[in-house]
């Protein structure tokens, strides 16, 4: 028995290195495969937070593919006569009706377009979150600005491809939302009508070919964008290797210390894969999520009050609603309508900051060196203090998106949570400017104490005939 | 194990062994030796069962029908399954492979290579003699090119028009109708609440064809003085797309207690627009910078509303001078 263990072994084994031999023989990818098996991969779950969005973007073209077989990208009426009785008899658009159909009569489509959706929500979720800690920790800075900039087009890449997603249904929401969508391009300075009736095809809601226009910018144009910035960002970070915190004594600027891709991270990341997919399906079954039967399908004369956008564009119909009324004119002659400060200028400015940041601070800084090793948020004041301010002035307005939730549940006037809102967003991010920064700044202090009493310690006890035992006095 | 499985594996135990002679010491290590784990082993093993129980579940519950709640035990077992896999690789990371904590030094830059890219590049040039002219020619060649390329894209629409942007269906003499294409009576409309309008004959899809209706105390109007005659009993209509985001109008601010609660208003649910009725749809509160365009109403002797001219400005969400426009019929 021992020795038919033995011989199993020595069969695996030259099951193994010949099939090595042949791939090798054939592509002359050994050298290749063996950098690969021991890349490593540092040991700090915060590295983990972009592998999540990865993982969605995996989960959202699996389902995605499922669901264009079943969904029909077309605007023309039909009448609905399936098993869901409330809409039975309504006029509506065959994307509608087959987003409905494939929700109630093709088998798992309810759960994988729920799936498709959470998995959505929670890919911007991971790289907003993923985004922060790269900010936070410093490690857009040289060799990495453009892993950087590249994740930051990304993000808006991706959030215009959710829009397009739930704007394709023809439900009610999707309808008011490509209204709004419509009136924002529309604003474009000089070119915004003519911009608009090309996209649309006329006036809003368009021509029929709109919808195959979305169609085909949802499932194949953003897709490969986001595919090929992908590719980059992780082709670029495997180029100048991961970064990593100081947290064992042999990582410095020079030298990485991390877990070999095999065998040690590839099982970890397997299961995050899994697991990120396990969750999402679990999300996908058990939460429902943009119930579009219940809206009805969309006509241009019919709205619903309380609508609210997924939560990755909640920032910018707080925007939206947040600017007063106020069209940038000359005399009769409209220049700015009012939806380009709320829908466009105010997204513009935060990718333009995102983008710009990394050189932003070099000017500021002076500093040009590369930097492998992260800072801890505290180790940079200033960075961590504008983050946060910048981050509480986007959230603000995020949450300016709510107001009318927070009026119907504790019925606080929304005029006057919105008037409260336009000098908050204001106020606040300077309060939280200057307030962080001093935490960051006690925090090194305190640091700096601990390290000092530690050294006199050891120093004392190091020559314990200087100083004597018993008139050590801690110090602090 | 099959008599087949066997003549396997003792062939290739031949072959190992040949192998293994002429290789007569093992290499240096590359992955460090971990501490076996037989019990972690077996727990991937369970987790990699419960795996494969989870995912038959899912495909019985997908073929049997009939069954309540499918889509949440669809999402527990196939959420399930690939949980439970995901338990299993976790396991085998932490417990059965060896965690090595290697280190090596980071990639550098490339000076050398560097210096022989700009080198190539430079030498390469180096035969060419009318550089300029030969660089305004490609960037003639390319530009117009490019501009060649790219006019196709004025079919996507009537993009060199925005005419198309002022079209409504409304003239002199149109009747208002409800959604069910029903004639609309001036008795019809009732204080406190509004009403949907649309231009008989022409597509309810129409960016200018929606209005929203309400009746006021004709005491209470403030309308500008051109258009005092275009409320008939004190029946105001106007377009029901927002000039802000394009939404429909469908919120009506009514009082309960008139002398001391806001006035009446017509509110965009979108971004809480708020107009004026009274006044020709001045914007009250909220982000739109344009009012409500109005249209001008009469009452024909049968009752019906009609309307008596086209909107007073164009309808829907504002562009770059939009206000020098007027809105413009077409039949549609």
């Amino acid at each position: 028995m021992v020795g038919r263990a033995s011989v199993e072994g020595e069969v695996r084994e030259a099951v193994i290195r010949r099939s090595v031999h042949w791939l090798d023989e054939r592509s002359g990818v050994a050298p290749f495969l063996r950098g690969t098996l021991r890349y490593l991969f540092p040991d700090h779950w915060s590295f983990l937070l972009g592998e999540v969005a990865l993982y969605c973007f995996v989960v959202l073209v699996a389902t995605g593919i499922y669901l264009t077989l079943f969904f029909e990208p077309s605007l023309a009426k039909t009448t609905y006569d399936g098993v869901y009785e409330p809409l039975r008899g309504v006029e509506m658009s065959h994307a509608y009706r087959s987003t409905v159909e494939l929700s109630f009569d093709v088998k798992a489509g309810l759960l994988i377009r729920q799936t498709h959706h959470w998995a959505a929500d929670v890919f911007v979720a991971a790289i907003v979150i993923h985004l922060a800690r790269v900010f936070f920790t410093g490690a857009f800075r040289k060799p990495r600005e453009l892993t950087y900039v590249v994740g930051v087009l990304m993000l808006f890449t991706v959030l215009l491809e959710g829009y397009l997603g739930y704007s394709l249904v023809d439900d009610l929401l999707s309808g008011m939302g490509l209204a709004i969508g419509n009136a924002v391009a529309v604003s474009t300075p000089l070119i915004g009508g003519n911009l608009a009736l090309a996209i649309w095809g006329g006036q809003y809601p368009g021509s029929p070919e709109f919808e195959s226009r979305m169609y085909v910018a949802h499932i194949l144009i953003f897709p490969v964008v986001i595919g090929a910035l992908l590719t980059l960002h992780l082709v670029l970070i495997v180029a100048r290797h991961h970064t990593q915190f100081r947290s064992d004594p042999r990582a410095t600027n020079r030298r990485m210390v991390g877990v070999p891709l095999w065998p040690g991270y590839a099982p970890r990341s397997l299961g995050l894969l899994t697991g990120t997919a396990g969750l999402l399906f679990l999300m996908g079954g058990l939460i429902q999520i943009n119930p579009i039967w219940l809206w009805g399908p969309y006509h241009l004369a019919d709205a619903t009050n309380g609508a609210q956008p997924d939560w990755y564009l909640g920032w910018l119909i707080g925007a939206l609603r947040l600017v007063p009324s106020f069209d940038l004119t000359i005399g009769n002659y409209t220049l700015v309508p009012n939806p380009f400060w709320g829908g466009a200028l105010f997204p513009l400015i935060v990718l333009v900051v995102l983008i710009s940041w990394p050189w932003l601070e070099r000017r500021v800084t002076g500093d040009y060196r590369e930097h492998n090793v992260l800072d801890r948020p505290r180790d940079a004041p200033g960075r961590t203090a504008f983050g946060a301010a910048f981050g509480t002035w986007v959230f603000l307005v995020f949450f300016v998106g709510a107001a009318d939730r927070i009026y119907l549940f504790l019925d606080w006037s929304y005029a006057a949570q919105i008037w409260i809102y336009r000098f908050a967003i204001w106020i606040v991010p300077i309060v939280i400017f200057f307030v962080s920064r001093r935490v960051c700044r006690e925090l090194q202090e305190e640091e700096r104490v601990e390290d000092e009493r530690e050294a006199a310690e050891a120093a004392a006890s190091a020559a314990p005939s200087v100083a004597p035992a018993e008139d050590r006095v801690p110090a602090r | 194990m099959s008599r087949f499985t066997k003549l396997v594996l003792a062939l290739g135990a031949l072959r190992g062994l040949r192998n293994r002679r002429k290789r007569k010491q093992t290499p240096e290590r590359i992955v460090e030796p971990g501490e076996p784990t037989p019990r972690a082993e077996l727990g991937v093993v369970l987790l990699l069962l419960l795996c494969a129980l989870f995912a038959i579940a899912f495909v019985v519950l997908y073929a049997v029908d009939g069954i309540s709640s499918k889509t949440q035990f669809e999402g527990l077992t196939l959420g399930g399954a690939l949980i439970f896999l995901s338990a299993a690789f976790i396991v085998t990371a932490k417990q059965v492979v060896v965690t090595e904590h290697k280190a090596e030094e980071y990639p550098g830059a490339h000076p050398a290579e560097q210096e022989q890219v700009a080198q190539i590049v430079e030498e390469s040039g180096t035969p060419i003699t009318r550089k300029k002219l030969l660089g305004g020619a490609a960037i003639a060649a390319g530009g117009a090119l490019s501009a060649a390329l790219v006019v196709p894209a004025a079919g996507l629409g009537p993009a060199l028009s925005s005419h198309v942007l002022l079209e409504t269906p409304w003239s002199r003499g149109r009747r208002v109708v409800r959604e069910d294409n029903v004639p609309v009576k001036a008795s019809d409309i009732e204080r406190g609440t509004f009403y949907t309008g649309f231009a008989e004959g022409a597509s309810h899809d129409l960016l200018g064809a929606p209005l929203v209706i309400v009746r006021l105390d004709p005491a209470a109007l403030k309308l500008p003085p051109e258009r005092v005659d275009w409320a008939p009993q004190g029946i105001i209509a106007y377009s029901k797309i927002c000039t802000h985001a394009g939404c429909a109008i469908n919120l009506y601010r009514k009082p309960t207690f008139p002398p001391v609660q806001d006035k009446p208003a017509l509110v965009c649910p979108c971004h809480y627009s708020t107009f004026d009725p009274a006044t020709g749809g001045t914007v009250l509160f909220g982000p739109a910078g344009r009012d409500l365009p109005q249209l001008p109403l009469m009452i024909d002797r049968k009752g019906n509303l009609r309307a008596a001219g086209n909107f007073s400005g164009p309808p829907g969400p504002s562009w770059w001078g939009v206000r020098l426009w007027k809105a413009r019929f077409v039949r549609r």
